[in-house]
């Protein structure tokens, strides 16, 4: 098992502060949680917590952001999203201010606290946002490539976390599609931690005789179209997985631009249905909502009748 | 252009007095009147209300560069009202950001002056605003900034009814009082006329300055006429007098003053200025302005 990427980023913002002055870091007391508190205690001057008020911080941080500084505000993904949207839509990213966004508790991660904490719809709203851009990382070196990527754009960037340890993958040098398993015969493109569980499925494929090809894809907006084309092109049946509704997410994302491209493939997707989730240990929870090795690599056989 | 403003408006760099300032905010809100006569789209209401506060600033009070909008160290403002986009727009022009004409542009299609500010458009915008509510949470970003950045601009941010309506502001009004940010300065363009209806039959906010107060804030104990320049100098004495932060003065201003079928009515809030309405209007606005300036 990898470290949590909560804590890893946590780690990699006290890192990065000690050479970029202008690093700020705002939380909306859950900072013991999201681990900006190791920022806090590292760099008190530039750290706030602004209290549970996400509008309120999304706000302050893009005011900082007009002065120069290069905020990275941190709370749960789902409150983000919901209570803060006014304000990362109309100040964020109509003024295009460089603020970053961690989501922390993505998916289904803050599994035992329930449906009203999971965060199962924040990539939908996000993507739908003017200049934003939307990465989910699927361990724990992604979350501090993407944090090291959002740092040097000149836009609003939305990095959505994970809160628990999970294993770690194949990594390349900066964030980005990680082919973690090649294969011919299906491309299995899994966005944020659901590549572990692809990874297993291929396992489990290739007993059966099936190569699966196993993307890990954790650039959301802008997407990597290139890298599953190229793979598509190889295995003619595309699998994608999301810890996310099937709507507004992943493989809407990748849904669209194949059908706008004329890119034909077999295709299939796994996600939350349109339904509320609920409270539960993380791995039996998301198995029961669609996401573990067997499911995956059922659903890929499928594909490959 | 009249004689007097003509005079003023050739030296915009200077130290204005409250006269002149008046007499300024007069002529302002004829151009004001003009425009959204002529374009058939706006809000007079809320733009005729801040007529003075935003003159004054700009006119006497704010350090600013024209010929560089960005300058850090220059002093913002962010109109959280932005639905009184004329009355902003009206003041940067004239202050010399961009063309006066382009003001006949105002919520066409490709022109840099929205509906509402945008600041990625337009040049003097500190921040964009239409939304309400976020103006006082993005001020204070600016502040603590120059706090960081070791820099000593003052932040204003002109708030009216409709954004102490929103929950968001009294985080913003909390924060700032746990922060204490220097130079951080709320004022509010109190006219207690929203756009269904008064302030009292839409969402009272009284005691504002006991709210204020009570949330740890520094606010003005006088009593300030937001349509009245004299006043509004009195006010900038007051921002000046002590250390204590964050500051709030509350304004009575008018909404749509200057005219009087349309002062204290929601329904001049944004209704299309009628051929009729503008006649009888500028008459009025006309009359005041030049009496404005025959004592200059």
């Amino acid at each position: 098992m990898s470290i949590a990427m909560r804590d890893a980023f946590g780690k990699k913002l006290v890192e990065l502060g000690a050479t970029h002055p202008e690093l700020v870091v705002l939380d909306a007391d859950v900072s013991s949680s999201t681990k900006s508190a190791l920022f806090g205690k590292a760099y008190p001057d530039r750290f706030f917590n602004v209290g549970v008020a996400e509008s309120n911080m999304v706000d302050i941080a893009a005011g900082m952001a007009t002065a120069g500084l290069r905020p990275v505000v941190n709370a749960f993904s789902i409150f983000l999203a919901l209570k803060g949207t006014d304000q990362i839509r109309n100040t964020l990213c109509y003024n295009n201010l460089p603020v970053v966004i961690a989501g922390a508790y993505g998916g289904l991660s803050d599994s035992f606290d329930g449906a009203s904490h999971q965060a199962i719809c924040d990539i939908a709203i996000m993507r739908a946002l003017p200049n934003m851009q939307v990465i989910v990382p699927s361990d724990a070196r992604q979350a501090e490539q993407a944090l090291e990527y959002a740092l040097k754009q000149n836009g609003p960037v939305f990095i959505r976390l994970n809160r628990n340890p999970m294993p770690d993958l194949p990594a390349s040098d900066t964030i980005g599609t990680v082919v973690c398993t090649e294969g011919r015969d299906v491309t299995i493109a899994a966005n944020g931690i659901t590549a572990s569980y692809a990874n297993e499925a291929a396992i489990l494929l290739a007993k059966e005789g099936i190569k699966a090809e196993v993307l890990s894809v954790p650039m959301v907006k802008p997407l990597d179209v290139e890298s599953l084309k190229k793979s598509v092109a190889k295995t003619g049946k595309l699998l994608c997985v999301e810890e996310h509704v099937l709507m507004g997410g992943f493989s809407s994302a990748v849904s669209e631009v194949f059908m706008k491209q004329g890119i034909q493939c077999i295709f299939d997707a796994i996600g939350i249905e349109d339904r509320f989730t609920e409270s539960g240990p993380y791995e039996p929870l998301l198995a029961k909502y669609g996401i573990s090795a067997e499911n995956i690599a059922s659903r890929a056989r499928e594909l490959c009748k | 252009m009249n004689t007097g403003v003509t005079q003023l408006l050739s030296d915009p760099e200077r130290t204005f007095s409250a006269q002149e300032l008046a007499a300024l905010a007069a002529y302002f809100r004829v151009v004001m009147f003009d425009t959204l006569h002529d374009r058939g789209t706006g809000h007079w209401g809320g733009a005729a209300s801040s007529a003075e506060l935003t003159t004054s600033l700009y006119f006497n009070r704010m350090h600013i560069r024209t010929n560089d909008p960005h300058w850090e160290d220059r002093d913002r403002l962010i109109l959280s009202k932005g639905h009184a986009s004329m009355n902003l727009y009206t003041i940067l022009a004239h202050r010399g950001f961009f063309p006066v004409e382009e003001l006949a542009t105002f919520r066409k299609l490709d022109s840099r002056l929205q509906g509402h500010p945008c600041m990625q458009k337009i040049p003097g915008v500190d921040m964009s605003t239409g939304a309400l509510g976020h103006g006082i949470s993005v001020g204070l970003g600016m502040a603590l900034a120059a706090k960081l950045n070791k820099r000593s601009y003052w932040t204003y941010v002109i708030v009216g009814e409709g954004c102490l309506n929103e929950g968001q502001s009294w985080e913003a009004i909390m924060s700032a009082a746990k922060f204490k940010p220097e130079h951080f300065v709320l004022m509010v363009d109190y006219n207690k006329v929203q756009l269904d209806g008064t302030e009292d039959e839409i969402m009272p906010l009284a005691s504002l300055s006991d709210k204020l107060s009570s949330f740890g804030w520094n606010v003005c104990p006088n009593a300030y006429d937001g349509n009245k320049t004299e006043d509004i100098l009195a006010s900038y004495e007051w921002m000046d007098k002590d250390n204590v932060w964050p500051k709030a003065v509350i304004y009575d201003t008018i909404k749509g003053k200057g005219i009087s079928f349309t002062e204290g009515k929601s329904s001049w809030h944004g209704a299309v200025i009628d051929d009729d309405s503008y006649a009888k209007g500028i008459v009025e606005l006309k009359k005041d302005l030049q009496n404005k300036e025959a004592v200059l």
